[in-house]
Formats: structure tokens, C-alpha cells, sequence
């Protein structure tokens, strides 16, 4: 890898440098009851852009798998039709200011939609017009990327900045992100450089307030199936979905077709989805694989923290703490999983 | 810097997945519906044929897979394809009008087009079961998804040893493929069928499957060492009937049981399948009984 210091006044001429492309990062949206909101959205203006941004409400879920999105679309003729794919290739963008836990998230959604068999074009497209620069963060009171091991990106992104006082240390991961770096006033880093640089570090891991004990976790799953706790949280859980819609990670769709009312042309559009609503395992006939709400909230911890795990060697939750901060119950990942280990509430 | 390179996923040639792989993912063969066959009052068997003889050809699926059936601008769903795999392209499916979709189908004229996608999941290994005996239990529309396995059997009959189809339904009404009971007979199949409730015309047994089940593995050779089984049915079936084959001491490895699950891609994407977290369009809808035994909530 390589590294470069620049200083802090050189970030506007960077967004200059790409504000030739579609631009997304976070903006402020105003102040809610714990605090300032902020979300992903589209920057015209480099005053809007936030680098000291908390979590986003949101994941960067909306310009990657759109809550909505047309599969393929069918011409309908007199005898027959066809079938017309389109992979909604849009322009690249570049994505200003991400933290670990959304590049991570990405890494891992990665696995599964275009790494193993009948990859997603849909994903693909839009994954490899990416350009994306990282940021560091300190923790809020709910991460615990820490625990989950996404508290660093390894890979990923184009480069990453972290803020060292009056400047950034940049790491840069591409040939097109150091074509950039190039253009700014930059030098190499330091031996002072390095020390900052690992200070962040360390004060980040220290702030750190919020922990799950993920030792042994798939066969703690697995054992505590039938734990009294699952119960529990399926009496407090409203099975809304929000907290598939925040999550950086959910990638459950349902497929539904409609006819226009021409009978011209219809549409297959995929639609995200969330494990947590009640018909979602339901087959033709009526029979529901999970019909109560604690089977349902079990399984959305089973797929993140066992399954996936099986599959890929690594959680498919990145401790960003979205779900619980949005959850109308007030449920929380390591509430959730404490109590399947037996015990009460959380070091947090 | 000037904007940046668009990179097209179709003709990148960066990316470590291929071409062919990505273009595959919406991918639909033309299908016609050629026949519908009415075989109950509620299920009727489609023989529906790939419209392009080259894809026909090359249409090429073992016994136990599943199609995607797509009536476009209605729906799609995942359907066992019930015929022989020497037949290729020229699919049977078998199908219970339940739902918006099946309903749709069960109106439309032959002739019609619809999509076919697939095939997917795993198979039952009928080349590994030569030489061996073969036990098929099958209740209400299990029988669909193992009418490919006893098609690939009967065309190599005397590759295998003694056969037994145990078929239970709920009623003489509802049983699925009687025109073909007496060509099993002739190929030496012991067929036996027990319904829930008869009728005035019945002279079978009537009762539960297990009870029928039992008088066959009475009857079985050798359930330890030369005999595979088959097992599809309603949920509440495989675990009765798989606790008996385990206590008649065949091996887990050789019971396999097909599972139905909701399915929306059938490409493990879309997560409705899952059981605990394992895909059954990609690990199933075949799995072996040691498989099902470690997946919570399978069956």
C-alpha cells in the first residue's frame, strides 16, 4: 500500500478533482433526539459534504440495491414476447467519506452476490463503478465493529483518509486514486506521520464502549436454538423490517410481475425485503416456515451470525449499530446476542 | 480528472467473473406449453417444450432438479421438473393451482409461451443407487419431484435392485399419475398406496403412510447395506417417516428427502429459501437426511 499526507485545505480541490462525477457522501438532515442525523446522498456542493459525519441513518443500501429495482421487462406480442435485460448501468460515482463498517459491508456483500455461483449483474454494474474514499471515525456509543472485526478496512476502497490534526494520511488502494493524490499538494509521510497515524488508531480502539462476545458464536447459536431468550425478543419485536432496511447488509428480495394496463408490457421488479415480516417464508398453500415472530427474529441473527460465517468464514454483520438505533423496540445486536449466551444485558 | 471510466460488468475483462456467468442470471428459455394433462381436480401436468431445438438439446438436468417457471407480467415460481432427464428440453411439470400464478396457468390455452429458467439445486444420486434396492415414499404431491428419479430408474430397470414406491394421499380423489401405476407394475415396482379416507370405490388400505411403510421395510431385503431411500411429502412427514428408516437402520447418508421452500431467484440471492441459513435452491431441495438433521427447523 501506499501512503501520502496531504493538507487538510487540499480536500476541496479533491472533491474539485471528481466533482466532475456523480458525487455521493454524507449530508447533515438535521437534528434528532439523540443528536445531529446525517444520510448518503448525492453532493453538489463541496459545503454540504461531511467528513465529520456519525453513522448515517442509512446504509449506502440505496444506490447499490434499490429498494425497488426492474429486473427485465417483457414486450408482450400477439402469440408471444420477449424478454428485454437491462442491468440499469448508470454513470460511475464516487462515494466521498465512507467508515469501515460501509466499506467492510460492501467487502461482504461482495461474497455472496458476485463471488460465488450465478453472480448479479445488477450488483456487479454498479459495484464496479465505484470510486470510493474511506474516512476514519471514532465510535458511537452503539458500534462494535470492534467486535465484529470491521473497525479497519484492509481492502475495498480507492483510498482512505484519516485526520491527523492539520492533515490527512491517506492510504491509496488504486492507480486512480493515486492519479488524484498526484494532482494535489501532497508529500510522503513521516516518521511523525506514522505516530499520528497510530494514535488515531489507538484512541479509536480505546473509545470503543460497546462489545459482543463473538467467541464460539455458530455453535452458541446452535446449541440455545430452543432458548427461552428467542422468546423474548419475538414478544418485544414488531416484526416491522426496520431494521433490514437500515442494515448495510440485508440483501433479501422478493420478485413480483405486473402487466401495464395496455397488456403492451410487463415488468419483473425485485424489491428488497426483510426476514422480520410474516409472510416471508410462507409457500403457495399457506404453510408458513416461520410464523411466529420469535422464529423469524432468530432467523435474521442465524443468518448473519451463523451462516453466513459457514459460508464465508466471517459475520455478515459489520457492527455499525443501525438496527438497534432504529428499531422501534428497541432491540440491539449485543442485548440480543448476551442473552443467548445467558446473560443479562451488555457491557455497553 | 476527467470523469471517470464507465466499466461495462458485460465486456470487462478485469473482472474474475465470466461473461457468460453474469448473462445467465436473467436469462429465460422460451418455453410452450405443448399438453396439459387435468389429473386431479386441482393438479394438472404441463408438458411444456423448449421452443429452440439447440437449447432443447442442451437443456440438461438430473432428477430432483427444479425449473423457474416464469408467465410473464404474473409471476414466477420454482417448480420439480417430474420427467425423465433423457427427454431434455421436453419438460413435465406437474402442478397444483393455488396460488395467482398456478391458477393463471391453469387457464391458459396450450400453446402459450412462458419462460423456463434453470435447472437448479441438487439431484438424487440415482447412478450411485446400482445395484441396489430403492425405497420412494411420497405423500400428497411428493410424488411430483420423484416421478423424475422413478423415470431415470425405469429406463436403466435392471441396473437396480428391488423397488418400492410407498405413495400415501389423503384421498382416491387426490392420488397424482394413476394412469401410469400399472406400467411401474410392469417393471417389477412393488407399488403400494394407502389413503387418509376412502371411498365407496376404494379396496386399498386406508390410514397413515407410516403403517404401510412398516409392512415394507418388513418386507425389504436388506435395509443396512443395500437399500437407499427417497422421501418427499408435507412437512409433518418426513420426520415420522425418516425416524423409521433410521430405526430400520438404513444408513442417514442414504435417505434422501426433497424440501420445498418459498423461492424467488432460485440462484441463492434472494434468501426466501433459507433454512437456518442454507440456501435450498443451491444445497437442496435434495439433501441427505444427515444434512437435514444438522439444519435447525428443517424439517
Amino acid at each position: 500500500m501506499i501512503f501520502r499526507v496531504f493538507a487538510k485545505e487540499e480536500l476541496e480541490n479533491l472533491y474539485d478533482i471528481l466533482a466532475v462525477n456523480h458525487m455521493v457522501g454524507a449530508v447533515s438532515k438535521g437534528i434528532g433526539t439523540s443528536g445531529p442525523l446525517f444520510d448518503f446522498d448525492f453532493i453538489y456542493d463541496f459545503k454540504d459534504l461531511r467528513l465529520d459525519f456519525s453513522t448515517t441513518i442509512h446504509s449506502l443500501k440505496r444506490f447499490l440495491l434499490p429498494p425497488v429495482e426492474t429486473l427485465s421487462t417483457f414486450e408482450m406480442q400477439k402469440e408471444t414476447w420477449q424478454k428485454h435485460v437491462d442491468y440499469n448501468l448508470s454513470k460511475p460515482i464516487v462515494y466521498f467519506g465512507l467508515h469501515t463498517c460501509d466499506i467492510n459491508a460492501l467487502n461482504k456483500l461482495d461474497k455472496v452476490l458476485w463471488g460465488s455461483v450465478y453472480p448479479d449483474p445488477f450488483y456487479a454494474a454498479k459495484r464496479k463503478n465505484m470510486f470510493i474514499i474511506g474516512s476514519n471515525c471514532m465510535p458511537q456509543p452503539f458500534c462494535f465493529c470492534k467486535s465484529m472485526g470491521t473497525d479497519t478496512a484492509l481492502h475495498g476502497f480507492d483510498m482512505f483518509l484519516t485526520d491527523i490534526g492539520d492533515s490527512y494520511f491517506v492510504e491509496i488502494e488504486s492507480a486512480r486514486a493515486f492519479d488524484c493524490i498526484s494532482k494535489l499538494k501532497n508529500r510522503e509521510p513521516d516518521v511523525d506521520d506514522h505516530n499520528l497515524f497510530m494514535q488515531v488508531t489507538e484512541a479509536k480502539t480505546k473509545q470503543f464502549s460497546c462489545h459482543v462476545d463473538t467467541t464460539d458464536l455458530t455453535k452458541i447459536l446452535d446449541m440455545e436454538f430452543q432458548s427461552e431468550a428467542w422468546k423474548g425478543w419475538g414478544e418485544k419485536c414488531l416484526s416491522c423490517g426496520t431494521c433490514a432496511n437500515v442494515c448495510p447488509t440485508c440483501y433479501c428480495y422478493g420478485v413480483t410481475e405486473n402487466v401495464d394496463l395496455d397488456l403492451q408490457k410487463a415488468q419483473k421488479i425485485k424489491q428488497l425485503y426483510s426476514c422480520n415480516l410474516i409472510d416471508f417464508a410462507q409457500v403457495s398453500g399457506g404453510h408458513n416456515f416461520r410464523p411466529e415472530s420469535h422464529s423469524r427474529i432468530k432467523y435474521r441473527y442465524y443468518h448473519k451470525h451463523r451462516g453466513f460465517v459457514e459460508a464465508f468464514e466471517e459475520s455478515l454483520c459489520v457492527g455499525c449499530g443501525r438496527c438497534g438505533v432504529s428499531c422501534l423496540a428497541d432491540i440491539t445486536v449485543p442485548e440480543v446476542i448476551a442473552s443467548v449466551r445467558g446473560k443479562e444485558g451488555h457491557n455497553g | 480528472m476527467d470523469s471517470l471510466p464507465f466499466v461495462d460488468v458485460m465486456a470487462s475483462s478485469t473482472s474474475h467473473v465470466g461473461k457468460s456467468d453474469m448473462k445467465s442470471f436473467e436469462y429465460t428459455f422460451q418455453a410452450e406449453i405443448t399438453n396439459v394433462y387435468p389429473l386431479t381436480a386441482t393438479e394438472k401436468l404441463y408438458q411444456i417444450q423448449l421452443i429452440d431445438p439447440a437449447e432443447r438439446q442442451r437443456f440438461t438436468f438430473k432428477p430432483g432438479q427444479f425449473v423457474m417457471l416464469e408467465l410473464p407480467g404474473i409471476g414466477e415460481a420454482p417448480f420439480s421438473i417430474s420427467s425423465s432427464p433423457i427427454r431434455h428440453g421436453d419438460l413435465e411439470l406437474c402442478i397444483r393451482g393455488v396460488g395467482n400464478m398456478t391458477n393463471f396457468l391453469a387457464k391458459v390455452p396450450r400453446g402459450t409461451k412462458v419462460g423456463i429458467s434453470g435447472p437448479f439445486g441438487t439431484s438424487f444420486p440415482v447412478g450411485k443407487m446400482y445395484a441396489q434396492d430403492i425405497m420412494l415414499i411420497a405423500g400428497g404431491l411428493g410424488l411430483v419431484p420423484l416421478r423424475a428419479p422413478i423415470a431415470a430408474v425405469l429406463e436403466n430397470r435392471s441396473r437396480y435392485g428391488n423397488i418400492d414406491i410407498v405413495y400415501g394421499a389423503r384421498n382416491p380423489a387426490e392420488l397424482l399419475f394413476t394412469y401410469q401405476y400399472d406400467m411401474w407394475r410392469q417393471f417389477d415396482i412393488d407399488l403400494s398406496i394407502i389413503v387418509d379416507q376412502g371411498d365407496d370405490a376404494w379396496d386399498g388400505p386406508v390410514g397413515l403412510i407410516t403403517s404401510i411403510l412398516a409392512q415394507r421395510i418388513a418386507a425389504a431385503r436388506d435395509m443396512k447395506k443395500n437399500t437407499y431411500a427417497i422421501v418427499c411429502g408435507p412437512p409433518v412427514m418426513f420426520k415420522f417417516v425418516c425416524d423409521m428408516l433410521m430405526k430400520a437402520e438404513l444408513p442417514m447418508q442414504k435417505i434422501f428427502v426433497s424440501l420445498e421452500r418459498r423461492m424467488h431467484c432460485g440462484r441463492g440471492k434472494c434468501c426466501r429459501c433459507n433454512i437456518g441459513s442454507t440456501y435450498t435452491c443451491l444445497e437442496g431441495p435434495v439433501f441427505d437426511y444427515w444434512t437435514v438433521m444438522n439444519l435447525k427447523e428443517a424439517i
